[in-house]
């Protein structure tokens, strides 16, 4: 950036948070860079000195060789902790996110995220705890996650689940795998080359097809929503590995011939994956390991409240039907001595099974190896575990019924307004259509997002799923409050209005946000991905002492 | 317990909105074959009684008075302000920045992540984050693959092996072959990668040569020789880095790295016994279309005001589906805002104390050892801050010590059967000379 348009930051709070919202300068920046706060000599954190002991001995022992050493200082940037805490929690107030207001984006399941479970992912004897300590030490990691997968077995129904996935599509990937080493074991594993994937699939799927090598063929949906099953039939045959499918599927709907279509997948020697990110709909209403399912991940960051982080982490879980079994991700969490019916009593009543003994089973011939370093995102199973504890049986059943309730009551109450492609009972979610706006008044699903915003609500999905032209994919969740939903009512209602009447207005959205629709466009053609440090006076003589001009690419 | 808000009256009125008689009615669509039976989920339990689970949890592990393990995975100082800035529920309950007017603070962040990344590196372009070290490697050498289609990819043995598994099972995925270039184990050798050996394993048929420096045994690799080993095949070269070394070590980009990866873990991120953690990803601007995972940049709105979006997302999954450069979609954002407000914490200069302590400290346990007879350094040549030690007896030893509160290391005849009764021990700059004396102590007492 040039020296114009970058105010110094002081750290008085200068150039903090939306001051330059409302500012109509030419050019403003809503909070600087860290960089530009920085200070030489300034510093948040000092750690010890080496004693001279340590010097003395350390010195009888190789040095660095200077040809391995840096000749210059990482640009780190140099701050007051005040100027960092500042820094940060002015950015903090530039984000929407679930602590603050309504958030249904579809897909996603933005759910509340219960307190108590990040108090237990920060007990230090489980937050302090090394991967590879003696197993004697780390029994209670052991445990937990034990436990967590003997609970994930009984909420889908698989007789048995690897915690090692970071995240959804890291569980696609894992199951895929396990897809053909299971067809390659059998002799099939040439023959098969093909995945079937619905149009409504996340892109996740068809992407983690080719990852693993095969052919992404896409199925198209019937008119109901739901998968075609003729065209499934018609596309299953020996040259076919797997199906996945998302169910419900990303139209919020469940697929409601879902018994004939496992029994065409099984019939055709496939095995069926199901994408579990909408299993916060089906909670105690349908377990798709005893269905039929071969195969499923699990994100922990969606059905079971771990926090999005805003992006991640997850995780990503999968359950297993006994063919597929041998195949998981190694090591596995095994209770290597005790009786699990014992140890799983006690653990349910609170108490510690003196004799059991918990063990990192790496002895696993047919597994398909590791999928990640160690054994998961473990804070991630934490939070999940003491979610579920929380809410027992009866409460993860309330959950998927007040989140189908949610999502069907504005199914119902939106109906007027906007175009509803599939007019059935819904799931976890609803997905309408805006073309009647963009038809009729020339304003977009984009434009109404933006028009959401300046309400403080976070848009739903929108454009997702690819087959219902100007999506708007509406997921509530079973956290948000009557008046929370009608209140969502009135704005989606407002904004339909205001779309006929006056669609400028909509088209200038969003107005309250600290910056205005940004152009997305330009930050693809001329990337921008770092800051540009003023060059060092050492450098190259007569270089500029400014950043590039913006038309110039930065790196 | 359950977090619904929903009274009595609330569930009548949206059903009677909806016209059904009974929230069942809304799953009558799930075929009657298929229903769920009973389920054996174990009874809600208040907050009161999910704290006493967790803590009777808690209570089973031990975390070890004194450690000396690493093996890629470091115990270091997380300053407070660290876990403050995580905490903000702002950035931890927001979710992928998809909508980048209500995004901004996750997505300057994830800009500030990026500039210090590539400053770290030397390198030109990071990504958002990946799931962590050893996926960023198995990415990064996909990436190169298509990069220079080819098909085939060497990695050395000084590599953590984790790191290698997971290669392994990513590269089964499109049927590339990986070809592992051994390290000179022998006693008193280099335990490094050898340039001649690595020339022997790199033709115009891989796509890329990966090392890590400091090596898994911790010792210092002769990485611009190995770079120039794969240039002269026409293959990148992947360095795989420890972050917080850089504040010493030569940055990889200078090095030759075409592919920069790295566990973000030691960047203020609490071992947590294996996650979550991040995956540093950096490469030049000339392969950015082949990257993998999110990237964040700068832009303007309509009234010239400065802001950041989610941009090139035609390399991605949600974009381009079957063709994408990379499947993944969640990744480790809050992670990597650890590692963003942990590098602004401390700054250049604690970056170079924490090394330069831990450099000290890992050499002071070497010389410790030996000097009182316990054991030998197995390897010749510098290290960083991992050091490995032939202790003879070595895996009875660790098991007696583990049960006295001391972790004395890695051993390392778990993942490599030539180191038999070999240690490797790390320090950092929380290893004290007190904690040093005390395994000198319960090593020599169990001679």
């Amino acid at each position: 950036m040039s020296v114009a348009e970058a105010p110094r930051s002081d750290a008085s709070g200068r150039g903090a948070a939306f001051s330059g919202a409302e500012g109509g300068e030419q050019l403003t920046i809503v909070e600087p860079l860290i960089f530009d706060a920085s200070r030489p000599e300034r510093r948040a954190v000092r750690f010890p000195e080496a004693s001279d002991a340590a010097r003395t001995a350390a010195s009888g022992q190789p040095e660095l060789p200077a040809s391995v050493r840096r000749d210059r200082a990482p640009r780190l940037p140099e701050v007051s902790e005040l100027d960092l805490l500042r820094h940060f929690n002015r950015l903090a107030h530039l984000n929407h996110a679930i602590d603050l207001g309504f958030y249904p984006l579809g897909s996603c399941t933005m759910k509340y995220n219960p307190k108590v479970n990040e108090w237990a992912a920060r007990l230090p004897a489980l937050a302090d705890s090394h991967p590879l300590d003696p197993e004697a030490l780390s029994q209670g990691s052991l445990e937990l996650m034990w436990l967590l997968a003997e609970l994930l077995k009984e909420i889908s129904g698989f007789p048995a689940v690897s915690l090692q996935p970071a995240a959804g599509a890291h569980g696609e990937l894992t199951g895929m795998l396990m897809t053909r080493a299971y067809h390659r074991d059998r002799g099939e594993g040439e023959q098969r080359t093909k995945v079937l994937v619905p149009d409504s699939a996340h892109g996740t799927n068809p992407a983690t097809a080719t990852m693993v090598g095969y052919e992404a063929v896409t199925i198209r949906s019937n008119p109901r929503g739901g998968i075609d099953l003729e065209a499934l039939r018609g596309a299953l045959g020996p040259d076919v590995a797997a199906l996945m499918i998302t169910n419900p599927s990303t139209l919020g709907i469940f697929e409601d011939q879902i018994d004939q279509v496992l029994a065409a997948v099984h019939e055709a020697g496939a095995i069926a994956y199901m994408d579990g990110a909408n299993l916060n709909a089906i909670l105690g209403r349908f377990r798709p390991g005893a269905a039929g399912f071969d195969v499923m991940h699990f994100n922990l960051h969606k059905t079971f409240s771990t926090p999005h982080g805003g992006g991640g982490p997850g995780a990503g879980p999968v359950g297993v039907s006994e063919r597929l079994e041998p195949y998981l991700p190694r090591p596995m969490v095994v209770l290597a001595d005790g009786d699990p019916d014992a140890v799983r009593r006690n653990a349910w009543v609170g108490r510690s099974t003196p004799e059991a003994r918990f063990a990192l089973d790496d002895d696993r011939s047919k597994s398909i190896g590791k999928v990640r370093s160690c054994y998961g995102n473990f804070g991630m199973f934490v939070r999940a575990y003491t979610y579920i504890r929380s809410n027992g049986g009866d409460g993860l059943r309330t959950i998927s019924d007040d989140a189908v309730l949610a999502a069907n009551y504005l199914r119902v109450r939106l109906a007027d307004a906007y175009d509803l492609p599939y007019d059935r009972v819904c799931k976890h979610e609803v997905v309408f259509s805006g073309k009647r706006q963009k038809r009729e008044h020339g304003i977009s699903t984009l434009d109404m997002a933006k028009a959401i915003l300046d309400h403080g609500i976070h848009p739903p999905t929108i454009y997702f799923p690819l087959i219902v032209e100007e999506a708007l994919m509406i997921e509530p969740t079973e956290t948000e409050s009557l008046e929370t939903l009608d209140r969502f009512v009135d704005v989606m209602h407002g904004i339909a209005e205001t779309a006929a009447t006056d669609p400028e207005a909509i088209r200038r959205a969003p107005v309250t946000t600290p910056v205005g629709r940004l152009d997305e466009a330009a930050a693809a053609r001329r990337p921008d991905l770092r800051h540009a440090f003023p060059a060092d006076p050492g450098d190259a003589p007569g270089a500029p002492t400014a950043a590039p001009t913006p038309e110039a690419p930065t790196a | 317990m359950t977090y619904s808000p929903h009274t009595t009256a609330d569930r009548a009125a949206m059903l009677a909105a909806i016209g059904v008689a009974s929230v069942d009615d809304l799953f009558d669509d799930i075929p009657q074959a298929v229903r769920a039976a009973e389920w054996v989920v174990p009874p809600p339990l208040t907050e009161q009684a999910v704290r006493t689970e967790l803590s009777r949890l808690a209570s089973r592990n031990r975390i070890p008075e004194v450690s000396f393990l690493g093996a890629g995975v470091y115990r270091h100082l997380v300053p407070a302000v660290v876990g403050e800035v995580i905490g903000r529920p702002e950035f931890a309950t927001a979710y992928t920045p998809y909508q980048p007017e209500v995004s901004q603070g996750t997505l300057q962040s994830i800009y500030e992540f990026q500039s210090l990344i590539c400053e770290l590196t030397g390198m030109e372009v990071a990504s958002a984050s990946h799931y962590d070290g050893a996926t960023a490697t198995a990415e990064a050498a996909l990436m190169a693959c298509r990069l220079t289609r080819r098909t085939r990819v060497a990695v050395s043995a000084g590599v953590n092996p984790d790191y290698r598994r997971v290669l392994e099972t990513y590269c089964s995925g499109p049927g590339v072959e990986v070809v592992t270039v051994p390290v000179d184990l022998a006693d008193g050798g280099s335990g490094t990668t050898l340039p001649s050996t690595a020339s022997g394993a790199v033709d115009d048929s891989v796509a890329c040569l990966i090392a890590a420096q400091p090596s898994f045994y911790g010792q210092l690799e002769p990485m611009r020789e190995l770079a120039d080993v794969a240039h002269a095949a026409g293959a990148l070269f992947v360095a795989v880095v420890e972050p917080t070394s850089l504040a010493l070590l030569t940055a990889p980009g200078d090095d030759g790295a075409d592919i920069v990866t790295a566990e973000g873990q030691p960047l203020g991120i609490p071992a947590s016994f294996g996650g979550p953690y991040v995956g540093l990803m950096a490469a030049r601007m000339s392969s950015v279309r082949q990257m993998p995972g999110r990237l964040v940049g700068a832009t303007r709105d309509a009234r010239g005001r400065k802001g950041y979006v989610l941009t090139l997302q035609a390399r991605e999954q949600h974009i381009r589906r079957e063709k994408a450069a990379s499947n993944i979609c969640t990744n480790q954002a809050l992670m990597a805002l650890a590692a963003t407000a942990y590098l602004t914490a401390v700054g250049p200069e604690g970056l170079r104390e924490v090394a330069e302590l831990s450099t000290i400290q890992a050499r002071h346990v070497a010389s410790a050892l030996e000097d009182a007879g316990l054991g030998e350094r197995r390897f010749s040549g510098p290290y960083f801050a991992e050091v490995a030690v032939s202790v003879p007896d070595a895996a009875r030893r660790h098991a007696a010590l583990a049960e006295r509160g001391v972790v004395a290391g890695h051993l390392l005849e778990r993942d490599e059967p030539a180191l038999r009764d070999t240690l490797l021990l790390a320090a950092t700059e929380l290893t004290t000379d007190d904690d040093i004396a005390r395994l000198v102590q319960a090593l020599g007492e169990t001679m």
